[in-house]
């Protein structure tokens, strides 16, 4: 992946954030920064607020108090245009494998032939050349998730968001979404990840974020966190106890 | 010529659609359902077109809303059949001219066991008041038209407010009414050429006819090109003419259904003062 | 029913001119009114679907209930505006296929509207996030939907055309039912039943029938290959 583009999105700085809906706190304040080219894991339990966290940050949800600040200035459509996202249940058009891809570049307004080649060549990256052709909605959940990818990696993102990509998948799968971490991140792409899977979290994460009931509790380099963690929450967390 | 954009737009579908019927070569006639049915126009129509190129494009409905067509300026020339009516349109000043081309007869149909024994009336009054006096069922159009109302004449005449279960009023065209009385066994008044070419009559049978009080006059109105200066004024009097032409009233006595004549030519009557 | 069966064998086998005649007006008025209603309604739908305004719930509302427009009051709607006494007077339009077709327009542009609006909703409720992801706007996000929902929509569509190919009210009151100009099928079958010839008009029924079930075949044959290919 070679940028062009001189000024870096990152670092992303997050002050003062917190989210209400209908009278609920749902994310209370918090302060966060996101560096170029690291792979950070949201982890915590059911509803402590990892997707509404990470649907800030990419922008699909505007806090309602705080502001969400992108290094360099950059034009909303710029910001856009740098980002993705990797949803649980990959969300497919209805079309087919590569028409997603090229689907996606086209409304990045790349134009027309560059989208052809940067499709095939994404599709080719994630070994997906045989299903190319076949209807999106029709294939396997591993397959979809990886074709999900596909697609994020067809957009060269500077970061990349993924909410629990592997919760619904089986091993194999889950080991070739953790490669294409992997992948996006030797290429330069800062990782956002949410996951429950401790071993997960171990094997992917530079730092953990870790959030209960929509508090940011720690953030701790990924050795300490599992190792040292600072917080009663965290440290019962990581043995496996229920922590709310 | 204004032309806004909806305007434009229907103007195109229109030339996309109407493309094979020239409009400028046709009038427009509103008419009752009984010349209609009975095929008269599919005999008249073509012969006109013979003679003067102009096509006749025929609207048939009740003679109340061919009225209502004509004050709208919605048709060139009207042809129905009430007397009274007709003339009021005239003085009312929507028509420029009205003149009788032709005539047949109403006639009284009912199940053929005639229960109310109209058969044996000596006039069209007393069958009315046979019918009336059993409570036998009775269809009526009930919707203006022009049979309906020399139907309501009768009545008027015998003396007979005509209300309860066995008086139906339908608010259909003649063949509907038609259809309805011969699935109850009902009387029913129905001009002739209707009756002639009705198909499906069941058990109806023609029962009382032949009084001079049934008499059906149909009359051509010509609309006034001053009210409605963009009637096709020309070409319509050349049909008001034509039909009381020799040719045109040759065409008339020539229609046949059921090898019988429907309608009868008025060229003996004078014009209208 | 044998005489309406033999009736229209018969004139189905004789290729009646004036049958021909009747049958591609009705298809063509019917076809063009589809046509143009569609291309009103299903950005309408998808716009009521993707937009939040004040009114948006009446109009919601008011469309559904338009769905149930009784032909003739649209007829009649139709037949004051073209009427040479009415405000669009002028063009002439009344007792011509023109005027059939803006009647059935008025017709199944609710029915094409408010289920379009249905389907498209629904659509992006499942889609939003990702093409938010994607940066596309509520407006680019229109192709995309309706592309998407073909499948769902040609079977609205085909409701539009189901119903403007079976009312009669409508095309009668604004085509005033002219031979060789403006009978189509309904008109004729109404006619035919007022001239007591019940064979004929259960015949010609039968071939309306026939016809309706044809264009729905095919829609369906192409959207079924198609879903098979796609998904």
């Amino acid at each position: 992946m070679n940028r062009a583009e001189p000024l870096s999105l990152l670092p992303l700085e997050l002050e003062g954030v917190a989210f209400r809906h209908r009278g609920q706190t749902l994310l209370h304040p918090l302060d966060l920064r996101l560096e170029r080219n690291g792979k950070t894991l949201i982890m915590g339990p059911n509803g402590a607020g990892k997707s509404l966290l990470m649907r800030i940050c990419h922008g699909l949800l505007a806090p309602t108090a705080g502001t969400v600040r992108w290094c360099g200035g950059a034009t909303p459509d710029t910001i856009r245009r740098r980002q993705a996202m990797v949803f649980q249940r990959p969300v497919l058009l209805r079309r087919s494998a590569l028409a997603n891809v090229r689907h996606a570049l086209g409304a990045q307004g790349v134009p027309r032939r560059e989208r052809a080649r940067r499709a095939d060549e994404a599709i080719e990256q994630f070994g997906l050349q045989a299903i190319a052709h076949r209807p999106a909605r029709v294939l396997s959940g591993g397959e979809q998730q990886r074709l999900a990818l596909a697609r994020a990696w067809a957009l060269r993102p500077e970061i990349l968001f993924m909410d629990e990509p592997t919760a619904a998948l089986d091993p194999a799968a889950i080991r070739a979404v953790e490669e294409a971490v992997d992948t996006f991140h030797h290429n330069g792409t800062c990782i956002v990840m949410s996951t429950h899977d401790l071993g997960q979290a171990r094997r992917l994460a530079d730092d953990v974020i870790f959030l209960v009931n929509g508090t940011l509790v720690e953030r701790s380099p990924v050795q300490q966190f599992f190792e040292a963690p600072r917080s009663a929450q965290a440290a019962a967390f990581v043995r496996g106890d229920l922590v709310w | 010529m204004r032309r806004s954009g909806p305007r434009a737009l229907f103007a195109a579908i229109a030339l996309a659609i109407t493309g094979a019927v020239q409009a400028g070569d046709s009038i427009t006639l509103a008419s009752t359902t009984s010349t209609e049915a009975s095929g008269l126009f599919d005999h008249i129509v073509p012969k006109f077109r013979e003679a003067t190129g102009i096509h006749v494009r025929v609207v048939a409905v009740g003679t109340g809303q061919a009225f209502e067509i004509g004050r709208r300026g919605d048709a060139d020339v009207l042809l129905v059949h009430d007397t009274a009516a007709e003339e009021a349109f005239v003085s009312d000043g929507y028509a420029a001219e009205r003149r009788h081309v032709m005539s047949n007869d109403f006639v009284l149909v009912g199940p053929a066991d005639d229960p109310a024994d109209v058969a044996g009336a000596d006039s069209a009054l007393d069958a009315f008041r046979r019918i009336a006096d059993g409570e036998h069922p009775f269809t009526s159009r009930g919707d203006d038209s022009g049979t309906h109302r020399a139907e309501r004449n009768l009545w008027h005449d015998a003396g007979i407010q005509p209300r309860g279960r066995w008086y139906r009023e339908l608010g259909s065209g003649m063949g509907g009414t038609l259809n309805t009385a011969a699935a109850m066994d009902a009387y029913t008044y129905a001009d002739r050429a209707t009756w002639t070419a009705f198909g499906n009559r069941q058990n109806l049978t023609l029962l009382f006819d032949g009084d001079d009080v049934m008499f059906n006059q149909y009359g051509s109105l010509l609309l006034d090109g001053d009210r409605h200066p963009h009637v096709k004024h020309d070409k319509a009097r050349q049909w008001h003419e034509w039909l009381l032409s020799d040719q045109g009233q040759e065409a008339i006595a020539s229609f046949r259904l059921r090898g019988q004549q429907l309608f009868f030519p008025n060229d003996a009557t004078p014009p209208e003062p | 029913m044998d005489n309406a069966f033999q009736a229209a064998f018969r004139l189905i086998a004789e290729r009646d001119p004036v049958l021909v005649e009747i049958v591609t007006l009705s298809l063509q008025v019917s076809l063009t009114a589809v046509l143009i209603a569609s291309a009103i309604a299903l950005p309408l739908g998808a716009a009521i679907a993707l937009w939040q305004f004040p009114g948006r719930g009446l109009l919601i509302v008011i469309l559904n209930a338009f769905m149930g427009l009784p032909p003739v009051v649209a007829g009649l709607m139709v037949y004051l505006m073209l009427s040479r006494a009415g405000p669009l007077g002028e063009l002439g339009l009344l007792f011509t296929p023109t005027a059939m077709v803006i009647a059935q327009v008025v017709l199944i542009l609710p029915i094409v509207a408010a289920l379009s609006r249905q389907v498209i909703e629904e659509l992006w409720g499942e889609y939003r996030e990702q093409l938010q992801s994607l940066g596309v706007s509520r407006l680019g996000a229109i192709p995309t939907l309706l592309w998407d929902a073909r499948f769902s929509l040609t079977t609205v569509v085909l409701a539009g055309f189901g119903r403007a190919s079976a009312e009669v009210g409508a095309v009668l009151i604004v085509g005033g039912n002219i031979s060789g100009v403006t009978r189509v099928m309904t008109t004729s079958i109404a006619l035919e039943t007022n001239r007591g010839n019940l064979p004929l008009a259960l015949g010609l029924g039968i071939i309306l029938l026939v016809l309706v079930a044809t264009v729905n075949a095919v829609a369906y044959m192409v959207g079924e290959s198609a879903r098979r290919r796609l998904g």
